[in-house]
């Protein structure tokens, strides 16, 4: 079906096209001078492929508007300073007392202006939704394969923007100079001074002086409102551009292809749906900073370096490293007059790294493992990729048990725990718990694949169990419908990478060969025990096979009882079972 | 079923073999109610209006919300269960105008637009073979006319040109701040000033203090000036900047415990009076203020990352991420009775880091 072949609607009339219009007017004007036309037939009704999982990103992208819009009000009000002033705003319980001009102006936000309070409650909430909604994307792009080539380059992006949206909610969290907040920042300060040789004079360029300085504050801001936002609005351009540029991926099935996209037309169908998830994105966030609190600084109190609330915790996606923090143990080396504290060091500046940096190359990892060079545009199901589903549950349980370990105190309170059992318990869990949660996933995948060719080759349970004439009992299987029969071989074979040869024609080994050969032992034991889809001949046996069952059945078929039909406790007459067909 | 594909190899596989199931094309489409039943057809335009047209309605009450519900003053603004009214009506009449076009707009996609999924072909994200090299072509012209490659010596210098601008962007931030020099190793503690409660700027009397009781305190140079009482220079109150970087490392402990329940270190005999103890109050982990005090077990717990200090025994770390003991303050008592400290702390207080040593 063509692109440009108007298809029915319910329109009841056409527009009268003989009579020049003032619209035709004005888009002659843009058009003679920006050439519009051109881009705009191409991409007016683009064809994007429907599924709900797609709308995951689309969560992120309109938060980050949302945020736009009401960082754009706060920043009216909000008054990025360290300067000490008395408060006597609305809020009677801190009143006289002295705080930061950043406390005093969010007090002020807070009580005294109009809508103030539910614009920063929009605001904070809607960045939780950036960045669960950025991670729930990630995970979905992960888990369907949707980074393979030809969009590696726009997964690194969507890293990017996780990483940026990060530390933008951490500076965001800072500004507001409460005692919590500012608590965080005491931590940063710490987590600097742990880097060897630099970490003092970073942190003295960065607080402008000892912590806490006057500097902070007022840079976090322009970092918060004008560099980190720029990188972020540049990067999801890109972002989007790829996405035009490579076609959505979409899901295998009848007249899917690896060749083509199938969906509904950029106009109307996704402009109203997409556009009206906007709306449905920024309402839930309106109701959300209406109805639920968030970050209630006046409860905290205006920031003092000599005081800090029991309880003290980082926004949700600060917690996995700060779990890292509380569950290393102590280690600090002190040699040739220097000291390197391992335990900050190395949970909150190179874990960080480490953990991104893996993300950031699952897909050059996966691709060199697999030797897979080829355009993918077909999503796939995680059962169908083993490893790969296991190695993200894996670095998600990792993620999950350092992130509990983040509320280990909360945790002992809520349920009487004792917090040095927990701790010492989240020390082994993490590295075990990856371990288990890989395995576990793995075998669980393998099987599912067992299943799928389980059923294309003997059916599907129905759930009616016939008794023979013999007394045997068998359940009834039917086959799948061909549509979903396709599309559940609609996937490739998994193919090990094989090294050529390991030697030249004159027995030498060739250069590069231990390499290969790493290469070849990986991609088998990435594949090691994966299902593959049945041959056509198999499937062609197996139904052979049924069409005897079929046969062997026939006798029974309509004969139904519900169980009740003999013991006399109702008539059999008029009873649907007994009637039904088939 | 197992298929024992290593002796397959893969691309001769995909080349021979045909889909197993033969792909039955696009399913056929199924028209909708609204397709098909003009009633249906006129509800569902009714309802998408009514939908946008409440939505007019709630901003509307947006606006009324603004206006007619007080937030300021000194009497306690409007609730509405327990919930401050004006942020209620506002995000609530906001929240559901938004939402009402939102679900508008997608009932109208659903039940009125066009639903024929259409198909377009893909093309390789890579360019043809003839864009390449026109391309490459274009690119070499460019190169050969610019003659960089032929003229190392314009080449060379333009990129070291270009690479010392690096230093200006680098140099230009260096007074960002200060160098940290010694002030990380410095307390505003100095011999003889006294120890005050924090909040009230109160002296402590040793007697005072009972065995199990922690206070939080202060140098008492935060609330009066300071002359040592054998002459010297007099220390002002710190204002502004220099009294919140003074606050954040000289915070302390005092803490009052059995004497015998006391272990020493080396040269540490004399560092207390009848018990008491001063230590930083700042964690030596990351630097957050610890108070969480356990009178029986001498047990100091930090709320941020649990480490925990065991204050009869030098500060020692006993459990948690902390990499060495909680700085120990020497004290003594004045002629009144009064607790002041011996020195400053004899060690950088909080965090580690690379020059501590």
């Amino acid at each position: 079906m063509s692109t440009s072949t108007p298809v029915n609607t319910n329109g009841t009339k056409a527009s009268n096209a003989a009579k020049p219009s003032k619209a035709g007017a004005v888009a002659d004007w843009a058009d003679s001078r920006l050439g519009l036309a051109t881009a705009m037939k191409k991409n007016l009704r683009k064809v994007f492929p429907d599924h709900w999982s797609f709308m995951l990103g689309e969560i992120a992208l309109w938060s980050f508007v949302v945020l736009l819009l009401t960082g754009t009000f706060l920043t009216l009000w909000y008054r990025p300073s360290m300067g000490e002033t008395v408060y006597h705003g609305s809020f009677q319980q801190l009143n006289g007392l002295e705080m930061s001009e950043a406390y005093s102006s969010t007090l002020n936000i807070s009580f005294d202006v109009r809508a103030g309070l539910l614009m920063r409650q929009m605001h904070h909430w809607a960045a939780m939704l950036f960045i669960a909604g950025m991670m729930v994307h990630l995970l979905r792009v992960y888990f369907t394969g949707a980074f393979r080539k030809p969009r590696e380059l726009n997964w690194v992006i969507g890293c990017l923007l996780l990483l940026l949206g990060t530390l933008e909610g951490f500076t965001g969290y800072s500004l507001p100079d409460d005692l919590l907040s500012g608590t965080g920042i005491r931590a940063a300060d710490g987590f600097i001074k742990s880097m060897p040789v630099v970490g003092t004079y970073i942190s003295f360029f960065l607080f402008g002086g000892e912590f806490p300085g006057d500097s902070i504050i007022p840079r976090l801001y322009t970092v918060h409102v004008l560099l980190i936002p720029g990188v972020l609005l540049g990067l999801i351009a890109a972002h989007m551009l790829l996405l035009v540029y490579h076609k959505h991926t979409q899901w295998p099935g009848p007249g899917r292809t690896n060749e083509n996209v199938v969906g509904y037309p950029m106009l109307p169908v996704y402009a109203a749906k997409a556009g009206g998830f906007f709306f449905i994105v920024f309402g839930v966030t309106a109701l959300l900073g209406g109805f639920l609190s968030i970050n209630p600084i006046w409860r905290y109190g205006p920031y003092n370096p000599s005081e800090v609330t029991a309880g003290s915790q980082p926004d949700w996606y600060m917690g996995w490293p700060d779990g890292l923090l509380r569950i290393m143990p102590g280690w600090e080396s002190n040699f040739w007059g220097v000291t390197i504290g391992w335990n900050v060091l190395v949970p909150i500046i190179i874990m960080p790294g480490v953990m991104f940096t893996i993300l950031l190359m699952l897909p050059f990892i996966e691709s060199w493992i697999t030797g897979d060079k080829r355009d993918h545009h077909l999503l796939q199901r995680p059962r169908n990729a083993p490893t790969r589903t296991a190695l993200m549950v894996a670095l998600m349980t990792f993620y999950g048990i350092s992130w509990m370990a983040g509320g280990n105190d909360i945790i002992a309170i809520v349920f009487h725990l004792s917090i040095n059992s927990i701790t010492y318990f989240n020390r082994v869990a993490v590295f075990l718990g990856p371990i288990i949660a890989f395995i576990i996933t793995r075998r669980w995948c393998i099987s599912l694949q067992r299943h799928d060719n389980e059923t294309l080759l003997h059916g599907y349970e129905t759930g009616v169990i016939m008794r023979d004439a013999s007394g045997g009992y068998t359940e009834k299987h039917l086959p799948l419908p061909v549509a979903d029969q396709y599309t559940l071989t609609a996937r490739d074979r998994d193919e090990i990478y094989q090294i050529e040869s390991a030697t030249d024609e004159n027995g030498v080994q060739a250069p590069g060969t231990r390499k290969e050969r790493l290469r070849a032992s990986l991609s088998s034991w990435w594949y090691r025990n994966n299902q593959q889809k049945p041959t056509r001949a198999e499937l062609e046996a197996a139904h052979h096979h049924a069409a005897d069952e079929a046969a062997h059945d026939a006798p029974l078929v309509g004969q139904r009882a519900d169980g009740h039909q003999f013991d006399g406790r109702h008539g059999t007459e008029g009873d649907d079972l007994a009637h039904h067909k088939d | 079923m197992s298929i024992d594909h290593e002796q397959r190899t893969g691309s001769e596989l995909v080349a021979a073999e045909p889909d197993p199931v033969p792909d039955p094309g696009m399913e056929e489409h199924l028209p909708r109610p609204t397709d098909v039943d003009p009633i249906a057809e006129r509800r569902a335009e009714r309802q998408v209006a009514t939908l946008f047209g409440l939505s007019v309605l709630f901003t509307l009450g947006f606006c009324v919300a603004y206006f007619a519900i007080k937030i300021k003053g000194r009497t306690d603004p409007p609730h509405i269960f327990g919930w401050g009214a004006s942020n209620v009506a506002l995000g609530g009449c906001l929240g559901i105008a938004l939402l009402l076009i939102g679900t508008g707009a997608i009932l109208w996609a659903r039940k009125l637009m066009g639903d024929h999924e259409i198909m377009e072909m893909r093309h390789p994200a890579r360019s043809s073979d003839e864009d390449r090299e026109e391309a490459l072509s274009a690119l070499s012209l460019g190169t050969e006319e610019s003659g960089i490659a032929r003229r190392p010596l314009i080449r060379n210098s333009m990129l070291a040109a270009m690479g010392a601008l690096g230093l200006p962007a680098i140099v230009a931030l260096r007074d960002l701040g200060p160098l940290p020099g010694k002030k990380l190793f410095h307390t505003v503690w100095t011999e003889d000033m006294p120890i005050v409660q924090d909040v009230t700027g109160t002296k402590i009397k040793a007697s005072d203090m009972q065995v199990g009781q922690l206070v939080n305190a202060e140098p008492g140079v935060f609330y009066d000036a300071f002359t040592p009482p054998g002459g010297g220079t007099t220390v002002e109150v710190p204002e502004g900047v220099t009294a919140q970087e003074d606050r954040a490392k000289a915070a302390i402990v005092v803490v009052r415990m059995d004497p015998d329940a006391i272990t020493p270190a080396k040269g540490r005999a004399d560092w207390g009076v009848n018990g008491i103890l001063v230590f930083s109050k700042i964690c030596t982990h990351v630097g957050c203020p610890i108070s969480l005090w356990e009178q029986q077990t001498h047990h100091l717990l930090c709320p941020c990352h649990q480490s925990t200090f065991d204050l009869a025994d030098n500060g020692k770390v006993i459990f948690g991420p902390a990499g060495h003991a909680l700085p120990q303050l020497p004290i003594k008592v004045d002629e009144d009775g009064y607790l002041v400290a011996q020195s400053d702390f004899t060690e950088p207080v909080g965090p580690s880091f690379w020059e501590r040593g």
